[in-house]
């Protein structure tokens, strides 16, 4: 019997706004305990929330940006629970009408080799609406202490279909959302400071049955690649188990990362009564195709449609776009160049990928206060294809760039770089290693090419490297024909 | 009634600063020596601290010696019903739960009264979260009557009322959600008013039902009342219920003497029901006294009114479950001790039981009971629906009269403890003023005469945000009427 | 036509996290069985064409720009409170 696993996974997002979503009290991560309070953030008698405007901006384009509908009007509800870290014992959402309809993500599953784009797939999702963020529970041994920094943060819940099928997918779909949020500016998606958290909705079914098996709500999912092995631990589980004849009671588990197994929290008790109601203290959210149309032409270029771009017009390959693209100002560095050069766009593309990110990790700098700029790489590109200098100086040179931020040329002028001979000499050389090295050439002559390497290399010794390989290669093959 | 200062009207406090014949802090010390010398009998107060009042007042009288005075409220004593959030002040809402609570801020009202210099003056008692009709709820102690001290005074502003009518404050503050500034008016026998809901930010008044609540002046005469409405009117970015509309000036509009030919709704509803015709006799009298006055009256039809009860029952408690929530036992109310407590739940319910009283224990769990699963849709959203007929009872009304006037309450103040085992009489008794709330419009009571001694009501129900009409219309029988100078022997 | 509705006094105060002694409990059952006899009234009044009334004035969009104010400063906020230990509120050790 072969089983199948269904998934869906609630994700909430924090928006990045100054000021939280219904208090003007800052918003922000890392400030001292209670220190982001206002009367509405401690739920003061007397405090009153009001909508910040930015926070619906934020996540119409989030809507926008996942191909959800935006309806006319949305409003606000009062979700009634108590729980410490709910500063009104109420949380206010939106229950029956939220912000954004349906919608997908675009996801990419790793390809058979590193090298290869994997399968794109759309998961489809519910909805996505706005609520407030609670405080944080900090735990002792005797008791719990809590901070309320984090209570009003705007919070977008993305509820995904039953639509993935494997922890990949899950990881797809995350990284997908982290991305396309970034991109938009909406969120950092950083799951260590809280601005994304995921839950999961698992069960497992036989290939080719309909109907869902029982499933259950997957807690404590801490960071992308523990939602990928807490969900493909659970599926091995949930088969273990139906195949041992035992049914999948609903229950809550977590997920212990340390021990590397999901752990059952508490068995599935009563739904729990929100009481629900539209909350009187806030007037309801009308949007009009004049604002749907700001914040879509807001929306830049999204990391698979620049991907795709990328692989199609300037040829790169899988290898180095998918490195780019999540990196939208990496991107943008690297097209300013490749534009202007695109036959050599992928040259352009080794360098950034390669040379760029190792010197950036290594000085612990960003792009943004790099010395390189666009410009540079276009004349590293311009040395070496007029042939001024190697590919392998290149790489020395690109160093030098780093650091001083002068120009290819200016560098190369500098130390030196340029062969300091002429072609004849390439051919007195060219002739000396022939003489040299005897069986080599011997070897050449019998048919193995692969043999002309050893020539090329004393070659490349005698012109202390700056000789051309390309053209050395092919006088090596004149001489020796 | 004397000369002294505190039998004064905030009016005339004011054209005594101006003219420099008396200063603030003289005024002031009138109204702590006669808190001193009455309330041990009418207990209006829950607490006030002379000291700080003194002190408002000294700086209220600098601004004036340097010819800075911030308005005509400026140096004016404002009693303040102990639900208005004052930084530094106990906010208490006369509930055990908030006993100890200093409110770090301030609320809107009451920074607006701080920029027009007014002294704010004391905590006045309530009943527990503005929830009753008789201020026997409150959890600090009851309040009586100033009229008859076996009596109560009117709920939920029974302090405010009490505290003006006793003289103790020259104008106060009040909130009203189901009649909770103008029964306890009718009941003291001076002028109350709920604004239209909106007019007045409800940032900082801890909230009972937040469709309903509004802030409102209670005052000796109109014009107290206009004064006082004046400086406390006007959108607030911090309540988006507040409305962005025009304040006119009340005071100004309220001495308009020019002609006008006033057409008045009396609703059959309110008026066919009455088990007690004798309890609204000066409510008949004086529509009598209007008639003679040229008004025109007309018999209105208000359909839904034997529905208001039901509708804001559900309504007020519902937003009220929710509303109370905050208040248990973890941030910054009394929390229970004492007691082996395993979990929050625990401390939540522990805490509550022993910080609410038993009407807000009733409220409370019928409004989470109409809220919860598979009752929303009878219930509340049903409730609703009652509501939106209400209002356009009200809106059909309005196209045909300019006002409406009813009684403000079916009798006048009863007996302290005439409900105690009945709480479903006790809202009944809100009939007259509730429909207000639900429908938004403003609506006033007025002093209009005595039954057996004690003060009745008449009740001037207006469209919305034409609160200066209702002002104009109760003037005209104000000016003719010696009751705003008539006070009880205490 | 109208069901009867008793209210489940334990079921709703549990969640309205009140605890009550059983004499309150019988009390307010009683109490509260008769108040929702009379809110039942409702039901004669046909609403099902009516759309309900959320807010008294139809206004909509109300909202503010996103720019950090002054909130409390960290003392003022906790003064009130029963428990606390570096700055934070103390409650019973929460077990999630």
């Amino acid at each position: 019997m072969k089983y199948e696993a269904v998934i869906g996974l609630e994700v909430h997002v924090q928006i990045k706004t100054e000021s939280k979503i219904f208090s003007g009290s800052r918003s922000g991560y890392g400030y001292e305990p209670n220190e982001l309070v206002d009367p509405v953030v401690f739920g003061l008698p007397g405090a009153l929330p009001v909508m910040n405007k930015a926070a619906l901006d934020g996540i119409i384009k989030a809507g926008l940006a996942f191909k959800c509908s935006i309806p006319d009007w949305c409003k606000w509800d009062r979700k009634n629970y108590f729980y410490p870290d709910s500063p009104n014992n109420y949380q206010i959402t939106q229950y029956d009408q939220p912000i954004c309809q349906g919608g997908e993500v675009e996801i990419e599953l790793s390809g058979d080799s590193r090298a290869e784009m994997g399968e794109h797939k759309n998961i489809k999702l519910t909805r996505i609406h706005l609520e407030n963020d609670v405080g944080k529970l900090n735990h002792f041994t005797e008791d719990s202490l809590v901070d309320y920094n984090r209570a009003f943060t705007p919070l977008m819940e993305i509820v995904s279909e039953p639509d993935m099928h494997s922890g990949d997918e899950a990881f797809g779909f995350l990284t997908s959302i982290r991305q396309t949020m970034i991109y938009c500016g909406v969120s950092d998606c950083d799951m260590e400071k809280g601005q994304m958290r995921a839950d999961a909705n698992i069960s497992v079914r036989p290939v080719g049955e309909t109907t869902l098996g029982s499933k259950i709500e997957l807690k404590n999912l801490n960071s992308i690649t523990g939602v990928k092995n807490g969900i493909e631990y659970e599926i091995k589980r949930q088969i273990r188990e139906l195949k041992k004849g035992n049914s999948i009671k609903q229950a809550t588990w977590r997920w212990n990362a340390d021990l590397g197994r999901t752990e059952l929290m508490r068995e599935k008790e009563d739904a729990h009564d929100y009481r629900y109601f539209p909350d009187p203290d806030l007037l309801p959210v009308r949007i009009d195709d004049e604002w749907r149309n700001r914040i879509r032409s807001e929306i830049p270029e999204l990391p698979f449609e620049k991907q795709s771009r990328f692989m199609d017009d300037y040829d790169l390959p899988y290898t180095i776009a998918s490195v780019l693209v999540p990196d939208r100002a990496l991107s943008e560095f690297f097209e300013e160049a490749a534009k202007k050069n695109p036959s050599k766009a992928k040259a352009i593309g080794n360098y950034v990928t390669n040379d760029l990110l190792r010197e950036l990790s290594e000085a612990g700098q960003s792009l943004a206060v790099c010395k390189v700029s666009p410009e540079h790489l276009l004349s590293l590109v311009e040395a070496v294809e007029k042939g001024t200098i190697t590919k392998q100086i290149a790489k020395d040179v690109f160093v030098e760039m780093f650091q001083s931020g002068e120009l290819a040329g200016k560098i190369i002028d500098r130390k030196g770089l340029k062969p300091d001979f002429d072609d004849e000499q390439v051919k007195v050389w060219c002739q000396e290693a022939i003489n040299e090295n005897p069986k080599p050439v011997d070897d050449f002559r019998s048919g193995n090419d692969k043999a002309l390497n050893a020539l090329l290399g004393q070659v490349m010794k005698k012109s202390r490297g700056k000789a051309n390989p390309q053209s050395v290669n092919q006088v090596l093959r004149e001489l020796l024909s | 009634m004397g000369d002294e200062l505190h039998f004064k009207s905030a009016g005339e406090l004011s054209d005594l600063l101006s003219s420099g014949s008396v200063s603030s802090v003289e005024i002031v010390k009138a109204f702590i020596n006669r808190v001193e010398a009455v309330d041990n009998s009418v207990k209006a107060f829950n607490s006030y601290d002379a000291e700080d009042a003194l002190a408002q007042a000294k700086v209220s009288d600098e601004r004036r010696v340097k010819g800075e005075t911030l308005s005509e409220l400026d140096g004016i004593p404002v009693g303040l019903k102990d639900n208005l959030a004052v930084k530094d002040q106990p906010l208490t809402c006369s509930s055990k739960i908030l006993e100890s609570f200093i409110s770090p801020y301030d609320g809107t009202c009451i920074q607006k009264l701080k920029a027009k210099g007014a002294v704010l003056w004391g905590r006045l008692n309530m009943d527990e979260f503005a929830m009753g009709s008789s201020t026997e709820n409150s959890g600090t102690h009851t309040t009586s009557n100033p009229w008859d001290l076996e009596r109560i005074p009117g709920g939920s502003s029974g302090g405010s009322a009490a505290a003006v009518a006793a003289c103790e404050a020259p104008v106060a503050l009040g909130s009203d959600t189901g009649g909770s500034i103008r029964q306890p008016a009718s009941h003291c026998g001076v002028v109350g008013l709920k604004p239209t809901y909106g007019r007045v930010s409800r940032f900082g008044l801890a909230a009972f039902a937040s469709s309903l609540d509004q802030i409102g002046p209670i005052a000796r005469n109109i014009d107290d009342a206009a004064l006082l409405l004046n400086a406390i009117s006007g959108y607030d970015s911090h309540d988006s219920t507040s409305i962005d509309i025009a304040v006119p000036d009340f005071r100004k509009a309220a001495a308009d003497v020019s002609d006008r030919k006033w057409t008045i709704g009396l609703p059959k509803e309110y008026f066919e029901e009455s088990s007690d015709p004798e309890a609204i006799m000066p409510v008949l009298d004086a529509i009598e006294f209007y008639k003679s006055q040229g008004f025109e009256f007309k018999n209105i039809s208000l359909p839904r009114t034997e529905y208001a009860v039901a509708s804001y029952y559900i309504i007020a408690t519902a937003e009220a479950s929710s509303n109370l929530a905050r208040y248990d036992g973890i941030r910054y109310t009394s929390r229970a001790e004492d007691f082996d407590g395993k979990d929050s739940i625990d401390v939540y319910r522990q805490s509550r039981a022993l910080g609410f009283g038993e009407e807000v224990k009733r409220r409370v769990i019928l409004g989470t009971y109409v809220l919860s699963s598979g009752y929303y849709d009878a219930y509340y959203l049903k409730a609703q629906k009652c509501r939106t007929l209400i209002r356009s009872d009200f809106e059909n009304a309005f196209e045909s009269v300019d006002a409406i006037m009813t009684p403000t309450s079916p009798t006048p103040a009863t007996l302290k403890g005439a409900h105690a085992e009945d709480p479903l009489a006790m809202y009944l008794s809100d009939i007259y003023t509730i429909s207000a709330n639900l429908a938004g419009i403003p609506g006033l009571s007025l002093p209009c005469g005595y039954v057996d001694g004690l003060p009745v009501g008449l009740q001037i129900l207006g469209k919305p945000f034409k609160e200066e009409e209702i002002f104009r219309v109760g003037r005209i029988f104000e000016k003719a009427h010696a009751f705003k100078d008539e006070y009880p022997e205490l | 036509m109208s069901e009867e509705r008793s209210i489940d006094i334990e079921k709703v105060a549990d969640l309205a996290r009140i605890a009550l002694t059983n004499d309150e409990k019988s009390k307010l059952s009683g109490q509260l069985n008769s108040i929702l006899e009379y809110i039942n009234k409702l039901n004669e009044l046909d609403t099902d064409d009516v759309e309900p009334m959320a807010h008294p004035h139809s206004v909509f969009n109300v909202w503010r720009e996103d720019k950090a104010e002054t909130g409390l400063p960290i003392q003022e906020a906790l003064k009130n409170a029963p428990k606390q230990r570096q700055n934070m509120i103390v409650v019973p050790k929460v077990v999630e």
